[in-house]
């Protein structure tokens, strides 16, 4: 189980890369949807039957992530992108080719943060702590490095796919209710981010945040 | 590698096969694209044809324009008897073989740029400069795909290498395997002027890359070239062909057969990749090629991590 827990974290890095490296926002969008079917798979490949977590408890957790993740939030984003007539991330404040580069060199250093620190509980798979820092990293990458609210939202769900790979090291004893509601929670700020883009793809005819730190009347 | 009969089958592979592998690839493309295609054969014929000419060599040009075809196509022989074909080692294995190996397809190339140069045409000149380029970003796809496979036996030896690489799916290591293995696809696509990086077919001086360093070669040189051009698309895909197949160690008629089918099958994977996708903008390649070698350095990186030895 484990080899294969970790083929699939090794997946979602890839997915983090390519999503750092690509410059159109409809594949951004649609690779954080593949990345979502990947994490909704990820319970049930670690924990799957027999684990000590009960089924009922993974079958929720996964489909819910599938319906989220994969499901929704590319939708809502999707839809956000075309009525904001936005294609592809013009100049971003780092260059897609360096933000690669970057994105590397945050994955070789999550790797030796997950050597370093101790991580709780009993963790299955070697690349679960490790994949969880570097998806959260490249999420932070995106959101600093990128004009547009797209992109920044994209890397805002990154942010949490790590929070929720980190999080299946202690699967079972986090209630149910508590991960559904976590799920919940990143829908509804999604849902605010898409109200925001419209706003400021209607105020400004574009969806560059840049617009947005400077004053006027 | 032991023996004159294994010695023999590589160098017989090594000569007769290269040819056949564009051969291969122009039908795939024939075929995708609803039409016949060139013969399988037809680069063996080119070849004939162009050896049986005389060359030209325009007024600037120096030794090193007559040099460049001939260095070129001798590292990249030299470098098909250092890669392990139809068996688990190549006649010339020695420790660090997979360095000497990337340092004489440098060199091939580095003699491909000097006597595309050396024509003093501002074309060659610019497609030097692009090979020059893309090359500097190739070459570290290239050694560190090439370090994921040799950290499981701890030793840069192609034999050790191979011998040590994990062919059974679930252990731990396959997926990173499996990057190596996109990202030598890359190297492959990148190193032999194919499509996403360079179309060979083009005639359009602007976009070319290789054709255009090769463009003032005539006859004998131009076989050369052409048959250097399909040694190192063999050589290439031979590294490829060893990750993804399970070519048996001690060689013989089932590694012939193994490596045959290997082979065949990458030539059709290149003629669908290049029917399928459109050369890539000249600034995009860059990316493309870099996004590759991110790729595998998070592999050597999980690899260092997962505490192989």
């Amino acid at each position: 189980m484990t080899a294969f827990a970790d083929g699939l974290l090794l997946l979602v890095l890839v997915t983090d890369l390519y999503i750092l490296a690509s410059s159109r926002l409809a594949a951004c969008v649609r690779a954080t949807a593949v990345q979502g079917v990947l994490l909704a798979a990820l319970p049930l490949v670690l924990w799957g039957p027999g684990g000590g977590v009960p089924l009922v408890h993974l079958l929720l957790m996964s489909a819910g992530a599938l319906a989220v993740k994969a499901g929704v939030i590319p939708a809502l984003l999707l839809r956000a992108a075309r009525e904001a007539n936005a294609r592809r991330e013009v100049e971003p404040y780092v260059s897609l080719h360096l933000s690669v580069l970057l994105g590397a060199a945050l994955v070789g250093l999550s790797l030796w943060l997950a050597r370093v620190l101790v991580p709780p509980g009993d963790v299955a798979a070697t690349l679960l702590v490790p994949a969880a820092f570097a998806t959260a990293l490249l999420g932070f990458l995106m959101l600093v490095a990128r004009k547009y609210a797209v992109t920044q939202v994209v890397g805002y769900l990154m942010l949490d796919n790590g929070v929720f790979i980190f999080g299946q090291s202690l699967a079972g004893s986090l209630p149910v209710m508590v991960e559904l509601g976590i799920l919940l929670d990143l829908l509804v700020a999604v849902f605010v981010m898409g109200i925001a883009i419209h706003h400021i793809s209607r105020e400004f005819d574009h969806i560059d945040t840049r617009a947005l730190a400077s004053l006027r009347d | 590698m032991n023996g004159i009969l294994p010695v023999a089958a590589h160098v017989a592979l090594l000569v007769l096969l290269p040819p056949l592998l564009p051969g291969v690839i122009g039908k795939t493309k024939a075929l995708v694209a609803g039409r016949r295609g060139p013969p399988l054969l037809q680069t063996y014929r080119d070849i004939g044809k162009l050896l049986r000419k005389g060359a030209v060599y325009g007024r600037p040009t120096t030794w090193v324009f007559r040099a460049g075809p001939l260095v070129a196509l001798a590292a990249t022989f030299v470098a098909g008897l250092i890669v392990p074909l139809a068996a688990g080692s190549g006649p010339l294995d020695f420790a660090g073989d997979v360095v000497a190996f990337a340092a004489l397809l440098g060199l091939g190339r580095f003699f491909t740029m000097a006597a595309a140069l050396d024509t003093a045409s501002s074309f060659e000149g610019m497609g030097a400069s692009r090979e020059a380029a893309f090359g500097a970003f190739v070459e570290p796809g290239l050694f560190l795909a090439l370090t994921i496979v040799c950290i499981p036996a701890g030793s840069a030896t192609f034999a050790r290498a191979w011998a040590a690489l994990p062919w059974t799916v679930w252990s731990p290591t396959w997926p990173v395997v499996l990057i190596a293995a996109v990202v030598l696809g890359v190297v492959l696509l990148a190193e032999n002027s194919r499509i996403p990086v360079d179309d060979p077919a083009t005639h359009l001086e602007l976009t070319m890359i290789h054709e255009v360093m090769v463009l003032d070669h005539s006859g004998p040189d131009l076989a050369f070239i052409t048959y250097g051009a399909a040694l190192k698309l063999l050589v290439v895909a031979a590294l490829l062909v060893h990750l993804v197949v399970p070519v048996p160690a001690e060689g013989g008629w089932a590694g012939v057969l193994w490596f045959l089918a290997g082979t065949a099958a990458v030539a059709v994977v290149i003629g669908v990749v290049e029917s399928t996708n459109a050369r890539l903008r000249l600034q995009r390649v860059p990316g493309f090629l870099i996004g590759a070698a991110a790729l595998a350095a998070v592999g050597v990186a999980v690899l260092v991590a997962q505490g192989q030895p």
